[in-house]
C-alpha cells in the first residue's frame, strides 16, 4: 500500500448509522415538555420557574458529581439529567421550600441513578424515586404547599361547593376530596352533592385546562397531551405504555365501585386528575425502566393502570401514579424475562 | 402482477442514496493490466491452483480447481501470463489466501470452449454441471456456490424458485441496471434455473422503488408462468429468509435452509451468469459493480473483470473526490471495509463505496430503548445478546439464538447509543465456533 496515504478505516458493518442519538432522544422529551413548562409558568408564575430551574440545575450538578465520584465520563449534557430534574420539578407542589428540589434531585441522580451505574442501569425512574423519597421524608412540605393557579382556584371545588363542605375544601386536591369523601361534607348535607360538584363538567374542564391546583407540571392535561402525542408521532416513545395505562384506568373506573355521579364524568375525572397524564406519557415510558418488547410494554401499561386505581380507591394515598410506576419499574426485569420476542423460524410458545 | 401485502417483521428505512447511479447505463470498465484472483471467492473450500508462474492463460481459463464438495473453480478474467501465485491477505477476511496474479497481454483472448451451446435438451444435471464449471456463486454478496443450492436433497423437495431483484442495500444499483438492460437474458437464466430445479412456481421479486425494472422484467416474462412480485422497499427485503417470508409467508426454521420450506433463492445477477454458463459455456469472470459514494468523483455502474484492483475502477470514475477514509466492498449495511484500494473486485462484489468521512461515534451505555429489538428481522433481542457476549456468556447468547443473526446491521444502524452490536455478534459467533460452545 502507498505509504504516503493515511490508513483507511477498517471497521465492522454497518457503515452508516441513523442520526438518532441518546442525547437527541432525551432532549426531545424535554422539548415535548416545554408547552407544559410554559403553562406551569403561566399558572404559577415565578415560583414554578424557580422551583423547576432549581431542580434541573441541581440534577445536572449532582449527576456530574455522581459521575465524578464513580470515575465515570462526565456526560451531564446528554439531556438525561436535565430531563430528570425537569420531571422532578414538575412533580413538586409550586410552593415547596427551595431545598426540596435540591435534595430531591440529589437523591434522584446520585442514589437512584449513579449508585446503580448511571444512565441505562438505574432500575427505577430517578425522578419518581426522588419524589417518593421527598414524600416519605417531608410529607408536610410535599402535601400542603399548593398555590392557586392563575385563572383558577386552589381548592378542588368551586366556591359554590363551600356550602356543602367543610374547610377541607380549601386545601385539598381533587383526588384528595374523592378519597376523603363524606368526611368533608357538612352535617345535614348529602355527600352525593359533593361528588356531583367534584365530577361536574366545570371541574373536568378546569382539570383539562390546568386551572386546578396541583403539582407544577401535572395541572394541564391538555398541554401534557400535546407533548405526549408529539412524542408518539415522532416515535420517540412507544404508544403502548401510555395507551394501555390510560385505557386500564378508564376501564377500572368503569367497572370498580366508586362514587360515580355520572359514569362518563367519573371516568374522565380519573383520567384528567392527579399525575396520570404526566406519568403515563413521560415517566412510565422511560426507556431504562420499562420493558423491552411490545408485549412487555402492554403488560407494563396495564400493571401501572391497575396499581394506580387500587391505590386511588383503596390505598393510603389519594394518588397512586408515582408508586404504581415505581412498582412496575421493579417488575420490569421479570416482565422482560417472560415476554421475549418470537425468534424468526421458531414456533411461538403457546 | 401481484403486490404482496405480506411482509417480514422489523427492518429499517435508511436513505436510499441510489440517485447517483440508478439512471446511469452500465459502462464497460477498461481491461485491467493486472488482476489479483484469490482462490477463495466463495463460501466453502477454496479452489486449488492449477497454474504456476509463467503460464500462459486466456480469458476464461481455469486457474483453480474446486477444492472440495462445496467449492467451485476459479477462472482467469483476462488473457496473459501468470505473474505469480502467492499467499496474500484476503481482501475481506484478511487471512492469507493463495492468489493468482495475472499480467494482461492486452488482447483479451477467450478460451476456445466459450461458444454457443445447444440448450434445448439440457438436462437438469447438465445445467448444474455447467453452473459449477463456470464457477458461479451467489452474486448478491454471500457468494455461496450456486450449483450446490441447485442440488436439493431428495428429502427436501423444492417447489418454488425466488429470484431476488430487491437490491435493498442503500447506494447499490448494479442489479437494478442489470434488470433494465438485460431483462431478456436474466429471464432466460431464470428458465435454466427453473429447469435445473424442476420447479413450476417461479417468483421474481423486486422492490417497489424500481418500478422501471419491474416493467422491464414483466415485459420479458410474457408467455412464461413466472410471477413478478412487487415488494415494499424496506431493508433487508433482499435477505433470503425475509424475502421468502414476504413472498410466500413461509418461515425458514431457525438453523435451517430455504430448502426446508421448499424454496431456493437466486439473485438476478446470478441468473444472468447462469444463462451465460448454460448458453455459452462462459465462466463467471466479470460482473456489474456499482462504484459510488461521496468519495468518488463520477459514480458509475461498471462491467468489471473479477480481480480488477479497486483503485483502477476509481480512477476510471474520475478518481477520488477528496481524501478517502473508508472503502467498502459491498453496500453500507453489510459490506466489508477494505484495508487498501489495491484489493481486487471479487465474484461477490456488488459495489465499491467510498466515504471521505467515516465518523466512529463513541459507544454509550445501552438505555434500553429497544429500537434494536423492534427492527431485528430475526426477532432477536440484540441488546440482551450484546450483554451476554460482553460478559462472555456465550452459551446464553447461543441459547438466545445468536447464531440466527443474519448480520443485516439494522440493530447497529438504529442504536442511539451507537453500540457496535453487529461487530460484537460477529465476535460472539466466532467465539462460539472457537470454543465449541
Amino acid at each position: 500500500m502507498d505509504e504516503t496515504k493515511p490508513t483507511l478505516l477498517v471497521t465492522s458493518s454497518p457503515h452508516i448509522t441513523s442520526p438518532v442519538t441518546v442525547s437527541k432522544l432525551m432532549w426531545a422529551v424535554v422539548i415535548a415538555l416545554l408547552p407544559t413548562f410554559a403553562g406551569s409558568i403561566y399558572f404559577y408564575g415565578f415560583k414554578a420557574l424557580f422551583i423547576t430551574v432549581l431542580s434541573i440545575a441541581s440534577a445536572l450538578l449532582f449527576d456530574a458529581l455522581g459521575q465524578r465520584l464513580f470515575g465515570r465520563k462526565i456526560t451531564v449534557f446528554d439531556g438525561s439529567a436535565a430531563l430528570t430534574g425537569l420531571l422532578l420539578g414538575f412533580n413538586l407542589p409550586p410552593n415547596v421550600p427551595w431545598w426540596i428540589p435540591v435534595v430531591g434531585s440529589a437523591f434522584a441522580t446520585i442514589v437512584a441513578k449513579q449508585f446503580f451505574g448511571g444512565l441505562g442501569h438505574n432500575f427505577i425512574n430517578p425522578a419518581l424515586a426522588g419524589r417518593a423519597f421527598l414524600v416519605a421524608s417531608w410529607p408536610t412540605q410535599m402535601t400542603t404547599t399548593w398555590l392557586a393557579p392563575r385563572g383558577g382556584i386552589i381548592p378542588a371545588l368551586p366556591p359554590t361547593a363551600v356550602n356543602i363542605c367543610t374547610d377541607a375544601v380549601t386545601s385539598a386536591t381533587p383526588l384528595n376530596v374523592l378519597k376523603q369523601g363524606s368526611k368533608l361534607v357538612l352535617p345535614n348535607c348529602d355527600p352525593q352533592l359533593l361528588y356531583q360538584q367534584l365530577e361536574s363538567w366545570s371541574t373536568l374542564k378546569r382539570l383539562f385546562l390546568g386551572t386546578t391546583g396541583g403539582c407544577i407540571g401535572e395541572t394541564s392535561a391538555l398541554l401534557l397531551l400535546i407533548g405526549g402525542i408529539l412524542l408518539i408521532a415522532t416515535k420517540v416513545i412507544d404508544w403502548r405504555i401510555p395507551l394501555c395505562y390510560l385505557l386500564t384506568v378508564a376501564a377500572l373506573a368503569l367497572i370498580l365501585p366508586g362514587h360515580k355521579a355520572g359514569l362518563l364524568n367519573y371516568i374522565l375525572f380519573h383520567l384528567l386528575s392527579g399525575g396520570l397524564m404526566l406519568g403515563a406519557f413521560y415517566m412510565a415510558t422511560d426507556y431504562v425502566t420499562s420493558p423491552l418488547t411490545a408485549r412487555g410494554r402492554i403488560i407494563f401499561g396495564i400493571g401501572c393502570g391497575v396499581l394506580t386505581m387500587l391505590i386511588r380507591l383503596w390505598g393510603g394515598y389519594p394518588e397512586g401514579v408515582c408508586y404504581s410506576i415505581l412498582l412496575m419499574n421493579v417488575a420490569t426485569p421479570l416482565i422482560d424475562r417472560l415476554t421475549p420476542p418470537r425468534v424468526f423460524g421458531t414456533r411461538s410458545k403457546k | 402482477m401481484l403486490k404482496f401485502m405480506l411482509r417480514f417483521r422489523g427492518g429499517i428505512h435508511p436513505r436510499e442514496r441510489k440517485e447517483a447511479t440508478e439512471n446511469k447505463p452500465i459502462e464497460v470498465a477498461p481491461l485491467p493490466s493486472r488482476v489479483y484472483l484469490p482462490l477463495s471467492q466463495h463460501l466453502g473450500a477454496p479452489s486449488r491452483a492449477v497454474v504456476k508462474k509463467g503460464d500462459r492463460v486466456f480469458t476464461g481459463s481455469v486457474i483453480g480447481e474446486p477444492g472440495g464438495a462445496v467449492s467451485v473453480p476459479t477462472h482467469s478474467s483476462i488473457s496473459g501470463t501468470v505473474a505469480d501465485v502467492v499467499d496474500l491477505p484476503h481482501p475481506l477476511t484478511g487471512r492469507l489466501t493463495t492468489t493468482v496474479i495475472i499480467e494482461s497481454d492486452g488482447n483479451d483472448t477467450m478460451v476456445t470452449t466459450i461458444q454457443e451451446q445447444h440448450t434445448a435438451d439440457l438436462t437438469p444435471q447438465q445445467i448444474i454441471d455447467a453452473v459449477r464449471n463456470a464457477g458461479i456463486v451467489g452474486l448478491g454478496g454471500a457468494a455461496f456456490p450456486t450449483f450446490f443450492k441447485l442440488m436439493s436433497p431428495k428429502d427436501k423437495p423444492v417447489d418454488t424458485l425466488i429470484i431476488n431483484g430487491c437490491e435493498c442495500e442503500p447506494y447499490l444499483t448494479a442489479d437494478h441496471r442489470l434488470m433494465l438492460e438485460k431483462p431478456a437474458e436474466i429471464v432466460e437464466g431464470v428458465s435454466f434455473l427453473a429447469r435445473a430445479l424442476s420447479v413450476q412456481n417461479v417468483i421474481i421479486a423486486i422492490e417497489d422503488n424500481k418500478q422501471n425494472a419491474i416493467e422491464a422484467i414483466q415485459e420479458n416474462v410474457a408467455g412464461k408462468n413466472f410471477r413478478v412480485v412487487k415488494l415494499k422497499t424496506k431493508y433487508p427485503q433482499g435477505a433470503e429468509k425475509q424475502l421468502i417470508k414476504a413472498c410466500l409467508n413461509r418461515e425458514v426454521p431457525s438453523g435451517g435452509l430455504p430448502a426446508d420450506v421448499g424454496c431456493i433463492v437466486q439473485n438476478v445477477g446470478t441468473s444472468l451468469a447462469v444463462r451465460n454458463a448454460a448458453r455459452f459455456n462462459r465462466p463467471l469472470y466479470e460482473r456489474v459493480v456499482t462504484i459510488t459514494g461521496p468519495g468518488v468523483k463520477e459514480p458509475k455502474n461498471l462491467w468489471v473483470r473479477v480481480g480488477t484492483p479497486v483503485r483502477d475502477l476509481i480512477e476510471f470514475c474520475g478518481g477520488y473526490n477528496g481524501q478517502p477514509r473508508k472503502i467498502i466492498n459491498g453496500g453500507p449495511m453489510m459490506g466489508i471495509a477494505l484495508s487498501s484500494d489495491q484489493a481486487p473486485v471479487l465474484k461477490g462484489t456488488s459495489g465499491i463505496l467510498v466515504f471521505n468521512q467515516a465518523e466512529e461515534p463513541s459507544e454509550q451505555d445501552c438505555i434500553r430503548c429497544a429500537r434494536c429489538i423492534q427492527v431485528c428481522p430475526m426477532g432477536l433481542s440484540p441488546t440482551r445478546l450484546n450483554y451476554h457476549i460482553r460478559a462472555k456468556r456465550f452459551t446464553a447468547a447461543k441459547n438466545e439464538h445468536l447464531l440466527d443473526c443474519i448480520e443485516c446491521g439494522c440493530c447497529s444502524y438504529v442504536c442511539p447509543a451507537k453500540i457496535r452490536l453487529v461487530h460484537n455478534f460477529k465476535f460472539g459467533k466466532a467465539e462460539i465456533a472457537r470454543l465449541k460452545v
